[in-house]
């Protein structure tokens, strides 16, 4: 018997050495997805039903309140300028020469039209902040072996109080998340490739935000470059810059 | 004096197609100006009538953080509904409302929404919020005419709804259309679903939470409660008010252009005859007239103009907006879409008031319009009068 207990133990340490916990996992998808500070350029393709728009955009963010974006084309939207601060967004519009705020419920909604809320688009959470996670399985997704995460929000005050995601098992990056309202209906789905190795991190180049409710092939966000914990002067982040 | 109305009358009369033509151009200005004036006070009475019956009811209680002009208000605006009001409430003689934003996706669009709980029970307001009595739905929900045509949607129809909850948190569940109501009211129609006051307690995590109270007229006085801002009709009606006000405003530019017709007709009149009757003017001084009882004689023969429309206008006018007044005014359809309280039939309000208002307002500037080329015969020399020289 005493022979057995010994093997035993060691398969039990060795299994759990190659399942890492989900509070595990969450940690090391943050490393990748999150950054102190964030500076990057990017393209945004919305697929609505009638057309499809591209916005070229330069956004400047730091840690998970203040974040800043310029639009540099089409030229209908250029120099248009945003700034979020906590749960306030100011917007400025030069054809109008006018700040206008937005706050509440609005930054809840589509921002020009995409399957992208304000929200969605200035954030940048740590998971580990705000959810707790189980590992509820494993699966292969676009030729990768993942972990399927359910997260469960442990603030009230989160935008959605379950996640599931589909975590790559050597790169710890998320292909795949499901995002889904209180009820259990779920509301929104990003897929994410082109994964590329940045700064010493995974990180997606590409993501394919849909949201589910709505009809259209939902809007991709491509990343074209980053810059990951860079200084950005604080002036950025005033209101002043909006008229600058 | 006497002798001057009755000398006046016949001169007017006499004068045959000239005083008929200025007659009918001023019971026309009458007739329009007495019409154009009850369509707007029909409009008013009507749409004050209507919005006290589906929003406003004898009064409301704001939460104190509530402003229907700014949306980021509502995030704070709810409060739970003053004990003292539970009896009110529970007999349905007053409606908590909860009003909340969401987004419903109406065949795939994404479309935002104002989220209202009303209480079943009411029996305040026209909402038929008694049919989610009748429903057992998870989420039964009443909508008006415009959203419901803005949307596709129609009775029995499902959709999504999706809300934020107290916290911020996503949420969203199928409702289901119970009843498409009618009514003339935009702001309790346009971009609006009405749902039951429990459920959207529920939904939102507020329970006994309302952000307005609509109180019936006996209710008012006797109630006070704390955190909560008391707006009368007198506040609650104002946009109708002005907004009549203003079209008042745009109909004196009417009044203003037809009344300067008439009256230039009458002063042309007056002061051709003053012209052509130099010798009669004589003659009346040589009998022994004063020069001011010519002058009179003159301006009551203009002013007689008005009594003459009045008359006739009486004659056919009365028949017309009587008519009117009980068929209606179809009004354009679309209308709602702006915004405006408008009913499908206007039906004018004439009032006694209004008509006295409108006689006595066209009687004087007919006289001060007869008088004043009248006041030439004062400075005329009666033997040259006579003479028929022009002065």
């Amino acid at each position: 018997m005493r022979k057995l207990v010994i093997p035993i133990f060691m398969l039990c340490v060795s299994i759990n050495a190659q399942n890492p916990s989900a509070r595990e996992i969450i940690e090391k998808v943050d490393k990748n997805m999150s950054a102190e500070s964030r500076v990057f350029t990017s393209r945004m393709i919305i697929h609505n039903p009638r057309n499809t728009r591209t916005i070229e955009s330069k956004s400047w963010s730091m840690g998970e309140t203040k974040s800043y974006t310029e639009y540099i084309s089409p030229p209908r939207e250029q120099g248009t300028k945003m700034l979020k601060l906590d749960n306030l967004l100011w917007i400025f519009s030069p054809s109008t020469d006018r700040i206008i705020q937005i706050s509440g419920h609005m930054l809840r909604q589509s921002m020009m039209g995409s399957d992208l809320s304000y929200e969605d688009m200035m954030e940048d959470p740590h998971l580990l902040n705000h959810y707790t996670g189980k590992v509820d399985g494993q699966e292969r997704l676009a030729d990768r072996d993942c972990w399927i995460i359910t997260l469960t929000a442990i603030n009230a005050d989160v935008a959605y109080e379950m996640q599931k995601v589909w975590v790559d098992k050597d790169r710890f990056i998320p292909l795949k998340k499901e995002l889904y309202a209180k009820s259990g209906v779920l509301l929104k789905r990003m897929e994410l490739s082109d994964i590329l190795q940045i700064q010493g991190r995974w990180y997606p180049k590409k993501i394919l935000f849909k949201d589910v409710l709505k009809e259209g092939d939902g809007t991709e966000f491509q990343m074209m470059e980053i810059e990951f914990n860079t200084k950005i002067p604080d002036y950025i982040f005033s209101k002043a810059s909006l008229k600058k | 004096m006497k002798l001057l109305f009755k000398l006046a009358a016949k001169n007017l009369i006499g004068a045959g197609l000239r005083t008929w033509l200025n007659v009918i151009v001023l019971s026309f200005s009458f007739l329009i100006i007495i019409w154009h004036k009850g369509l707007l006070d029909g409009w008013d009475r009507q749409a004050k009538n209507e919005t006290i019956s589906w929003e406003t009811g004898g009064g409301q209680f704001w939460q104190a953080s509530y402003d229907p002009y700014d949306p980021f208000s509502l995030t704070e605006a709810h409060t739970k509904i003053p004990s003292a009001l539970d009896s009110l409430v529970s007999t349905g003689n007053i409606a908590p409302i909860l009003i909340t934003q969401g987004t419903i996706y109406p065949r795939g669009r994404i479309q935002s929404i104002l989220i209202k709980g009303i209480s079943s029970n009411q029996k305040l307001l026209k909402i038929p919020s008694s049919l989610f009595l009748k429903n057992n739905d998870e989420i039964p929900a009443l909508i008006g005419r415009n959203t419901a045509a803005d949307n596709g949607l129609k009775e029995g129809d499902l959709i999504t709804l999706r809300w934020r909850d107290i916290h911020g948190t996503f949420d969203a569940n199928n409702i289901k259309i119970i009843g498409i109501f009618d009514t003339d009211i935009p702001t309790v129609d346009m971009g609006q679903i009405w749902v039951p006051l429990d459920h959207l307690q529920k939904m939102m995590g507020m329970p006994g939470e309302a952000t307005i109270i609509v109180l019936n007229k006996e209710a008012q006085g006797s109630i006070i409660a704390e955190g909560w801002k008391f707006k009368n009709n007198e506040v609650l009606l104002k946009s109708i008010t002005d907004m009549i006000k203003m079209k008042s405003v745009g109909g004196l530019v009417l009044y203003i252009i037809l009344l300067s017709l008439a009256m230039l007709a009458i002063f042309d009149t007056q002061v051709l005859s003053i012209f052509r009757r130099q010798k009669e003017i004589g003659t009346y001084i040589a009998l022994g007239m004063t020069r001011t009882q010519v002058v009179g004689l003159f301006t009551i023969e203009g002013s007689l103009n008005s009594v003459l429309a009045g008359l006739l206008a009486a004659l056919y006018g009365i028949p017309l907006l009587a008519l009117q007044a009980s068929k209606g005014l179809s009004m354009p359809g679309g209308s709602k879409g702006f915004g405006l309280a408008v009913a499908d039939k206007i039906y004018p309000a004439y009032s006694l008031g209004l008509v006295v208002t409108t006689i006595l307002l066209i009687m004087l500037t007919t006289t001060i319009v007869s008088y004043l080329p009248s006041r030439k015969i004062a400075k005329m020399k009666p033997t040259e009068a006579l003479r028929g020289k022009i002065q």
